[in-house]
Protein backbone atom coordinates (compact mmCIF):
# COMPACT_ATOMS: atom_id res chain seq x y z
CA UNK A 1 0.00 0.00 0.00
CA UNK A 2 1.37 3.77 -0.93
CA UNK A 3 2.10 5.64 2.31
CA UNK A 4 1.26 9.54 1.79
CA UNK A 5 2.39 12.00 4.15
CA UNK A 6 -0.95 14.04 4.81
CA UNK A 7 -0.32 17.94 5.85
CA UNK A 8 -2.64 18.62 9.08
CA UNK A 9 -4.45 21.95 9.27
CA UNK A 10 -3.96 23.82 12.51
CA UNK A 11 -7.14 24.88 15.29
CA UNK A 12 -6.43 28.06 15.89
CA UNK A 13 -7.35 31.93 15.55
CA UNK A 14 -5.49 32.59 12.25
CA UNK A 15 -7.96 30.61 9.92
CA UNK A 16 -11.51 32.29 9.67
CA UNK A 17 -14.57 29.93 9.05
CA UNK A 18 -18.31 31.15 8.11
CA UNK A 19 -21.33 30.21 9.52
CA UNK A 20 -21.89 28.24 6.20
CA UNK A 21 -18.04 26.39 6.41
CA UNK A 22 -18.99 25.99 10.61
CA UNK A 23 -22.21 24.39 9.97
CA UNK A 24 -20.51 21.47 7.46
CA UNK A 25 -17.30 20.59 9.27
CA UNK A 26 -19.44 20.22 12.46
CA UNK A 27 -22.48 18.71 11.31
CA UNK A 28 -24.93 21.29 13.12
CA UNK A 29 -27.07 23.42 11.32
CA UNK A 30 -26.51 27.13 10.49
CA UNK A 31 -29.85 27.86 12.45
CA UNK A 32 -28.59 25.90 15.96
CA UNK A 33 -24.88 27.79 15.30
CA UNK A 34 -26.43 30.82 15.60
CA UNK A 35 -28.56 29.82 18.51
CA UNK A 36 -25.36 28.58 20.19
CA UNK A 37 -24.25 32.15 19.88
CA UNK A 38 -27.37 33.23 20.90
CA UNK A 39 -26.76 31.27 24.41
CA UNK A 40 -23.05 32.46 23.94
CA UNK A 41 -21.94 28.67 24.26
CA UNK A 42 -20.21 29.60 20.51
CA UNK A 43 -18.33 32.96 20.39
CA UNK A 44 -17.61 34.57 16.83
CA UNK A 45 -14.56 36.50 16.47
CA UNK A 46 -16.58 39.83 15.19
CA UNK A 47 -19.63 39.49 17.48
CA UNK A 48 -20.83 43.10 16.22
CA UNK A 49 -20.28 41.99 12.40
CA UNK A 50 -23.19 41.36 10.24
CA UNK A 51 -22.13 38.15 8.94
CA UNK A 52 -20.70 35.80 11.75
CA UNK A 53 -16.88 34.29 11.54
CA UNK A 54 -15.91 31.76 13.57
CA UNK A 55 -12.09 30.86 14.44
CA UNK A 56 -11.56 27.39 13.21
CA UNK A 57 -10.68 26.21 17.17
CA UNK A 58 -14.48 26.66 17.02
CA UNK A 59 -14.81 23.57 15.09
CA UNK A 60 -13.87 21.75 18.28
CA UNK A 61 -16.47 23.11 20.45
CA UNK A 62 -18.91 22.59 17.49
CA UNK A 63 -18.42 19.04 17.14
CA UNK A 64 -18.40 18.48 20.60
CA UNK A 65 -21.95 20.12 20.48
CA UNK A 66 -23.07 17.63 17.19
CA UNK A 67 -22.05 15.04 19.20
CA UNK A 68 -23.91 16.05 22.49
CA UNK A 69 -27.10 16.47 20.26
CA UNK A 70 -26.95 13.37 18.83
CA UNK A 71 -26.05 11.12 21.33
CA UNK A 72 -27.75 12.50 24.34
CA UNK A 73 -31.05 13.76 22.58
CA UNK A 74 -30.56 17.20 23.89
CA UNK A 75 -32.18 20.20 22.30
CA UNK A 76 -30.05 23.60 21.43
CA UNK A 77 -30.44 24.98 24.72
CA UNK A 78 -29.41 22.11 26.57
CA UNK A 79 -26.53 21.63 24.21
CA UNK A 80 -25.67 25.14 24.95
CA UNK A 81 -25.85 24.26 29.04
CA UNK A 82 -23.81 21.16 28.58
CA UNK A 83 -20.79 23.10 26.41
CA UNK A 84 -20.73 25.48 28.52
CA UNK A 85 -19.97 23.34 31.61
CA UNK A 86 -17.60 21.34 29.76
CA UNK A 87 -15.97 24.65 28.93
CA UNK A 88 -15.84 25.70 32.34
CA UNK A 89 -14.52 21.75 33.11
CA UNK A 90 -11.70 22.11 30.38
CA UNK A 91 -10.29 25.71 31.74
CA UNK A 92 -10.56 24.29 35.52
CA UNK A 93 -8.35 21.52 33.89
CA UNK A 94 -6.12 23.47 32.17
CA UNK A 95 -5.39 25.65 35.37
CA UNK A 96 -4.70 22.69 37.18
CA UNK A 97 -2.23 21.49 34.19
CA UNK A 98 -0.78 25.27 34.88
CA UNK A 99 -0.31 25.03 38.63
CA UNK A 100 1.06 21.40 38.60
CA UNK A 101 3.74 22.01 36.32
CA UNK A 102 4.26 24.84 38.86
CA UNK A 103 5.01 22.77 41.41
CA UNK A 104 8.28 21.37 42.40
CA UNK A 105 7.94 17.86 41.88
CA UNK A 106 11.83 16.74 43.19
CA UNK A 107 11.22 16.77 47.05
CA UNK A 108 14.61 16.03 48.57
CA UNK B 1 -18.67 -11.37 9.88
CA UNK B 2 -18.28 -11.15 13.72
CA UNK B 3 -21.16 -11.17 15.85
CA UNK B 4 -22.00 -8.41 18.44
CA UNK B 5 -24.90 -9.11 21.10
CA UNK B 6 -26.27 -5.68 20.82
CA UNK B 7 -29.07 -6.83 23.82
CA UNK B 8 -26.03 -7.81 26.02
CA UNK B 9 -23.65 -4.64 25.63
CA UNK B 10 -27.04 -2.50 26.66
CA UNK B 11 -27.69 -4.66 29.38
CA UNK B 12 -31.08 -5.52 28.72
CA UNK B 13 -33.47 -8.52 27.51
CA UNK B 14 -34.21 -9.55 23.82
CA UNK B 15 -37.37 -8.68 24.71
CA UNK B 16 -36.74 -6.24 26.24
CA UNK B 17 -39.51 -2.95 24.76
CA UNK B 18 -38.17 0.26 23.50
CA UNK B 19 -38.89 2.14 26.49
CA UNK B 20 -36.31 0.09 28.51
CA UNK B 21 -33.54 0.23 25.50
CA UNK B 22 -33.57 3.97 25.70
CA UNK B 23 -33.21 4.22 28.82
CA UNK B 24 -30.42 1.33 28.75
CA UNK B 25 -28.59 3.41 26.43
CA UNK B 26 -28.59 6.71 27.93
CA UNK B 27 -27.50 5.51 31.35
CA UNK B 28 -24.47 4.16 29.35
CA UNK B 29 -23.88 7.16 27.59
CA UNK B 30 -23.85 9.20 30.77
CA UNK B 31 -21.01 6.62 31.98
CA UNK B 32 -19.16 6.16 29.11
CA UNK B 33 -19.68 8.87 26.34
CA UNK B 34 -16.06 10.48 25.90
CA UNK B 35 -17.14 13.94 26.36
CA UNK B 36 -18.67 13.77 29.65
CA UNK B 37 -16.84 10.77 31.41
CA UNK B 38 -13.35 10.20 32.23
CA UNK B 39 -14.12 6.24 32.71
CA UNK B 40 -10.50 4.88 31.05
CA UNK B 41 -11.86 3.00 27.64
CA UNK B 42 -14.79 5.43 27.54
CA UNK B 43 -14.67 6.02 23.98
CA UNK B 44 -14.30 2.49 22.87
CA UNK B 45 -17.22 1.76 25.35
CA UNK B 46 -19.25 4.33 23.98
CA UNK B 47 -18.96 3.31 20.57
CA UNK B 48 -20.33 -0.24 21.19
CA UNK B 49 -22.98 0.85 23.34
CA UNK B 50 -24.07 3.70 20.55
CA UNK B 51 -23.81 1.01 17.44
CA UNK B 52 -26.26 -1.21 19.85
CA UNK B 53 -28.48 1.24 20.34
CA UNK B 54 -28.57 3.10 16.85
CA UNK B 55 -29.60 -0.99 15.55
CA UNK B 56 -31.95 -1.66 18.33
CA UNK B 57 -33.81 2.08 18.75
CA UNK B 58 -35.14 1.45 14.93
CA UNK B 59 -37.65 -0.85 14.90
CA UNK B 60 -36.85 -2.27 11.17
CA UNK B 61 -33.16 -2.57 12.14
CA UNK B 62 -33.83 -4.79 14.94
CA UNK B 63 -36.09 -6.87 13.20
CA UNK B 64 -33.30 -7.40 11.02
CA UNK B 65 -30.95 -7.90 13.48
CA UNK B 66 -33.29 -10.10 15.56
CA UNK B 67 -33.27 -12.44 12.09
CA UNK B 68 -29.72 -13.02 12.29
CA UNK B 69 -30.18 -15.31 15.29
CA UNK B 70 -28.51 -15.31 18.70
CA UNK B 71 -24.60 -16.17 18.29
CA UNK B 72 -21.88 -15.99 21.49
CA UNK B 73 -19.78 -12.53 20.68
CA UNK B 74 -17.10 -12.44 18.83
CA UNK B 75 -18.43 -16.06 16.64
CA UNK B 76 -17.72 -15.97 12.66
CA UNK B 77 -21.39 -15.92 11.09
CA UNK B 78 -23.10 -15.46 7.93
CA UNK B 79 -26.31 -13.82 7.72
CA UNK B 80 -29.30 -16.73 6.90
CA UNK B 81 -29.65 -17.10 3.07
CA UNK B 82 -32.98 -15.00 2.88
CA UNK B 83 -31.58 -12.23 4.65
CA UNK B 84 -29.87 -10.26 2.90
CA UNK B 85 -32.78 -10.27 0.47
CA UNK B 86 -35.21 -9.23 2.90
CA UNK B 87 -33.21 -6.52 4.49
CA UNK B 88 -29.86 -5.83 2.88
CA UNK B 89 -30.32 -3.45 0.51
CA UNK B 90 -26.67 -2.78 0.25
CA UNK B 91 -24.67 -5.91 -1.41
CA UNK B 92 -21.79 -6.44 1.05
CA UNK B 93 -19.24 -8.45 1.31
CA UNK B 94 -19.96 -10.86 4.09
CA UNK B 95 -16.50 -11.89 5.49
CA UNK B 96 -14.81 -8.52 6.17
CA UNK B 97 -17.73 -5.93 6.89
CA UNK B 98 -18.67 -5.38 10.20
CA UNK B 99 -21.75 -5.35 11.99
CA UNK B 100 -22.14 -1.61 12.44
CA UNK B 101 -21.32 -0.95 9.03
CA UNK B 102 -23.84 -3.53 8.28
CA UNK B 103 -26.86 -2.36 9.76
CA UNK B 104 -25.47 1.19 9.56
CA UNK B 105 -26.29 1.05 5.61
CA UNK B 106 -29.96 0.00 6.22
CA UNK B 107 -32.05 2.56 5.82
CA UNK B 108 -34.71 2.25 8.78
CA UNK B 109 -38.21 3.37 7.36
CA UNK B 110 -39.39 4.57 11.01
CA UNK B 111 -36.29 6.72 11.74
CA UNK B 112 -37.89 9.38 9.06
CA UNK B 113 -35.24 8.07 6.66
CA UNK B 114 -35.33 9.43 2.94
CA UNK B 115 -36.54 6.86 0.70
CA UNK B 116 -34.51 8.16 -1.98
CA UNK B 117 -31.46 8.56 0.13
CA UNK B 118 -29.53 6.35 -2.03
CA UNK B 119 -28.99 8.97 -4.21
CA UNK B 120 -28.76 11.70 -1.63
CA UNK B 121 -25.39 12.89 -1.32
CA UNK B 122 -23.86 11.73 1.65
CA UNK B 123 -20.88 13.11 3.41
CA UNK B 124 -18.09 10.64 4.57
CA UNK B 125 -17.64 10.47 8.20
CA UNK B 126 -15.82 12.15 10.37
CA UNK B 127 -12.94 10.28 12.37
CA UNK B 128 -10.85 11.50 15.67
CA UNK B 129 -7.57 9.78 16.61
CA UNK B 130 -5.23 10.69 20.00
CA UNK B 131 -1.41 10.83 18.71
CA UNK B 132 0.81 10.58 21.59
CA UNK B 133 3.80 12.25 21.21
CA UNK B 134 7.30 13.51 23.30
CA UNK B 135 8.45 16.32 24.24
CA UNK B 136 11.20 16.37 21.67
CA UNK B 137 8.80 15.53 18.80
CA UNK B 138 6.70 18.36 19.87
CA UNK B 139 9.71 20.80 19.82
CA UNK B 140 11.21 19.73 16.27
CA UNK B 141 7.86 18.52 14.38
CA UNK B 142 7.76 14.88 13.57
CA UNK B 143 5.71 12.57 11.41
CA UNK B 144 3.23 10.26 12.71
CA UNK B 145 1.98 6.76 11.30
CA UNK B 146 -1.71 6.23 11.65
CA UNK B 147 -3.59 2.90 10.75
CA UNK B 148 -7.54 3.39 10.68
CA UNK B 149 -10.29 0.90 9.29
CA UNK B 150 -13.03 2.43 7.92
CA UNK B 151 -16.29 1.13 5.77
CA UNK B 152 -16.10 1.90 2.26
CA UNK B 153 -17.62 1.06 -1.16
CA UNK B 154 -15.26 -0.92 -3.28
CA UNK B 155 -16.19 -0.43 -7.39
CA UNK B 156 -18.45 -2.96 -7.39
CA UNK B 157 -20.47 -0.92 -5.02
CA UNK B 158 -19.52 -3.63 -2.32
CA UNK B 159 -19.70 -2.91 1.12
CA UNK B 160 -16.50 -3.57 3.08
CA UNK B 161 -13.42 -2.61 5.75
CA UNK B 162 -10.78 -1.02 4.17
CA UNK B 163 -7.58 -0.34 6.18
CA UNK B 164 -5.78 3.30 5.68
CA UNK B 165 -2.45 3.94 6.18
CA UNK B 166 -1.25 7.62 6.04
CA UNK B 167 1.91 9.41 7.72
CA UNK B 168 0.42 12.80 9.09
CA UNK B 169 3.20 15.40 9.53
CA UNK B 170 2.77 16.99 13.39
CA UNK B 171 4.43 20.81 12.91
CA UNK B 172 6.61 22.05 15.29
CA UNK B 173 4.41 24.47 18.04
CA UNK B 174 1.89 21.33 18.28
CA UNK B 175 1.59 20.99 22.21
CA UNK B 176 -0.50 19.42 24.63
CA UNK B 177 -4.31 19.25 23.96
CA UNK B 178 -3.77 20.64 20.19
CA UNK B 179 -5.99 19.48 17.99
CA UNK B 180 -5.11 19.40 13.94
CA UNK B 181 -7.33 18.52 10.96
CA UNK B 182 -6.63 16.81 8.14
CA UNK B 183 -9.23 17.52 5.27
CA UNK B 184 -10.31 14.40 3.97
CA UNK B 185 -9.02 12.06 5.65
CA UNK B 186 -11.93 10.68 6.70
CA UNK B 187 -14.62 8.09 5.22
CA UNK B 188 -15.96 8.65 1.91
CA UNK B 189 -17.84 10.79 1.21
CA UNK B 190 -21.26 9.11 -1.20
CA UNK B 191 -23.22 10.24 -3.92
CA UNK B 192 -21.17 12.83 -4.41
CA UNK B 193 -20.88 14.01 -0.92
CA UNK B 194 -17.87 15.55 0.47
CA UNK B 195 -15.30 13.02 2.05
CA UNK B 196 -15.04 13.01 6.01
CA UNK B 197 -12.15 14.56 7.70
CA UNK B 198 -9.69 13.47 10.34
CA UNK B 199 -9.12 15.21 13.34
CA UNK B 200 -5.70 14.72 15.68
CA UNK B 201 -5.50 15.06 19.21
CA UNK B 202 -2.17 15.58 20.27
CA UNK B 203 -1.27 14.39 23.83
CA UNK B 204 2.55 14.68 25.21
CA UNK B 205 4.14 11.74 27.00
CA UNK B 206 4.94 12.91 30.13
CA UNK B 207 8.72 13.86 30.53
CA UNK B 208 11.53 13.07 33.26
CA UNK B 209 13.11 16.54 33.52
CA UNK B 210 10.27 19.05 31.65
CA UNK B 211 6.45 20.03 32.90
CA UNK B 212 4.42 21.43 29.99
CA UNK B 213 2.13 24.35 30.72
CA UNK B 214 1.00 25.45 27.36
CA UNK B 215 4.23 26.05 25.20
CA UNK B 216 6.27 27.09 28.95
CA UNK B 217 8.27 24.58 30.46
CA UNK B 218 9.08 23.96 33.94
CA UNK B 219 11.93 22.67 35.15
CA UNK B 220 12.81 21.92 39.02
CA UNK B 221 16.40 23.55 39.57
CA UNK B 222 18.39 22.22 42.45
CA UNK B 223 21.13 24.13 44.01
CA UNK B 224 23.02 24.43 47.47
CA UNK B 225 22.33 26.33 50.33
CA UNK B 226 25.72 28.37 49.32
CA UNK B 227 24.97 28.53 46.00
CA UNK B 228 21.77 30.26 46.53
CA UNK B 229 23.20 32.78 49.19
CA UNK B 230 26.52 33.34 47.11
CA UNK B 231 25.05 32.91 43.72
CA UNK B 232 26.67 31.00 40.65
CA UNK B 233 26.49 29.94 36.90
CA UNK B 234 25.10 26.48 36.47
CA UNK B 235 24.31 24.47 33.60
CA UNK B 236 20.54 23.63 32.96
CA UNK B 237 19.43 21.31 29.76
CA UNK B 238 16.51 22.74 27.35
CA UNK B 239 15.31 20.84 25.23
CA UNK B 240 17.54 22.70 22.46
CA UNK B 241 20.97 21.74 23.89
CA UNK B 242 22.21 23.08 27.48
CA UNK B 243 22.61 27.01 28.44
CA UNK B 244 25.01 28.64 31.56
CA UNK B 245 22.19 30.19 33.77
CA UNK B 246 23.48 32.89 35.87
CA UNK B 247 21.79 32.29 39.92
CA UNK B 248 21.48 35.63 41.45
CA UNK B 249 22.85 36.02 45.05
CA UNK B 250 20.31 35.52 47.88
CA UNK B 251 18.19 33.34 45.15
CA UNK B 252 15.21 32.53 47.55
CA UNK B 253 13.97 28.77 47.01
CA UNK B 254 10.61 28.43 44.70
CA UNK B 255 11.98 31.41 42.96
CA UNK B 256 11.63 31.06 39.60
CA UNK B 257 14.51 31.39 36.99
CA UNK B 258 13.12 32.71 33.29
CA UNK B 259 15.04 31.35 30.73
CA UNK B 260 13.19 33.42 27.72
CA UNK B 261 12.34 32.02 24.27
CA UNK B 262 13.62 28.11 25.87
CA UNK B 263 10.48 26.52 25.87
CA UNK B 264 8.49 24.84 22.81
CA UNK B 265 7.99 26.67 19.98
CA UNK B 266 4.72 28.37 19.37
CA UNK B 267 2.59 26.94 15.47
CA UNK B 268 3.20 30.40 13.86
CA UNK B 269 5.99 32.35 15.48
CA UNK B 270 8.03 32.52 19.09
CA UNK B 271 8.86 30.37 21.60
CA UNK B 272 7.61 29.56 25.17
CA UNK B 273 9.86 30.22 28.19
CA UNK B 274 11.48 28.22 30.14
CA UNK B 275 11.30 28.17 33.82
CA UNK B 276 13.97 26.91 35.87
CA UNK B 277 12.08 26.50 39.39
CA UNK B 278 14.86 26.78 42.66
CA UNK B 279 14.92 24.35 45.44
CA UNK B 280 17.63 24.88 48.24
CA UNK B 281 18.81 21.42 48.51
CA UNK B 282 20.48 20.61 52.12
CA UNK B 283 23.04 17.92 52.08
CA UNK B 284 22.00 14.78 53.46
CA UNK B 285 25.17 13.56 54.68
CA UNK B 286 27.12 16.12 56.61
CA UNK B 287 31.25 15.32 57.69
CA UNK B 288 32.06 16.74 60.62
CA UNK B 289 33.94 19.67 59.08
CA UNK B 290 30.86 21.22 56.93
CA UNK B 291 28.96 20.83 60.68
CA UNK B 292 31.62 22.92 62.38
CA UNK B 293 30.88 25.45 59.35
CA UNK B 294 27.35 25.52 59.68
CA UNK B 295 27.92 25.87 63.17
CA UNK B 296 29.58 28.81 63.02
CA UNK B 297 27.24 30.31 60.44
CA UNK B 298 24.79 29.67 62.85
CA UNK B 299 27.06 31.41 65.99
CA UNK B 300 27.50 34.50 63.81
CA UNK B 301 24.50 35.13 61.76
CA UNK B 302 21.30 37.26 63.18
CA UNK B 303 19.26 35.73 60.58
CA UNK B 304 16.03 35.31 61.57
CA UNK B 305 12.93 33.76 59.09
CA UNK B 306 10.56 33.65 61.96
CA UNK B 307 10.49 37.75 62.53
CA UNK B 308 6.99 38.31 61.22
CA UNK B 309 5.24 36.13 63.96
CA UNK B 310 6.65 37.81 66.41
CA UNK B 311 4.60 41.11 64.27
CA UNK B 312 1.91 39.40 64.17
CA UNK B 313 2.23 38.54 68.11
CA UNK B 314 2.22 42.23 68.72
CA UNK B 315 -0.71 43.11 66.36
CA UNK B 316 -2.47 40.78 67.98
CA UNK B 317 -2.23 42.35 71.67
Amino acid sequence: MRIELTEVFWLHEHHALSVNELAELSGLSEAEINELVDYGALTPIDTDAHQRIFAAHCIVPARTARRLRDDFDLNTHGVAVALTLLDRVRDLETQLGDLRARLPRRVS
Amino acid sequence: MKYKDYYRILGVERTADDAAIKKAYRKLARKYHPDVSKEPDGEAKFKEIAEAYMTLKDADKRAAYDQLGAHPPGQDFRPPPDWRREFGDTPFAADDVDLADLFASLRGARQGGHPDSGRMPMPGQDYEVTVHITLEQAFHGTKVDLDLTMPEYDANGILHRAPHAFKARIPKGATDGQRLRLPGKGGKGFNGGRDGDLYINVVLHPHSLYRVSGHDLYLDLPLTPWEAVLGTTVQVPTPNGAVRLKVPPGTQGGQQLRLSKRGLPRPSSGEGDLFALVQIVLPTVTNERERTLFKQLADGSTFNPRGHFDQEVTHAN
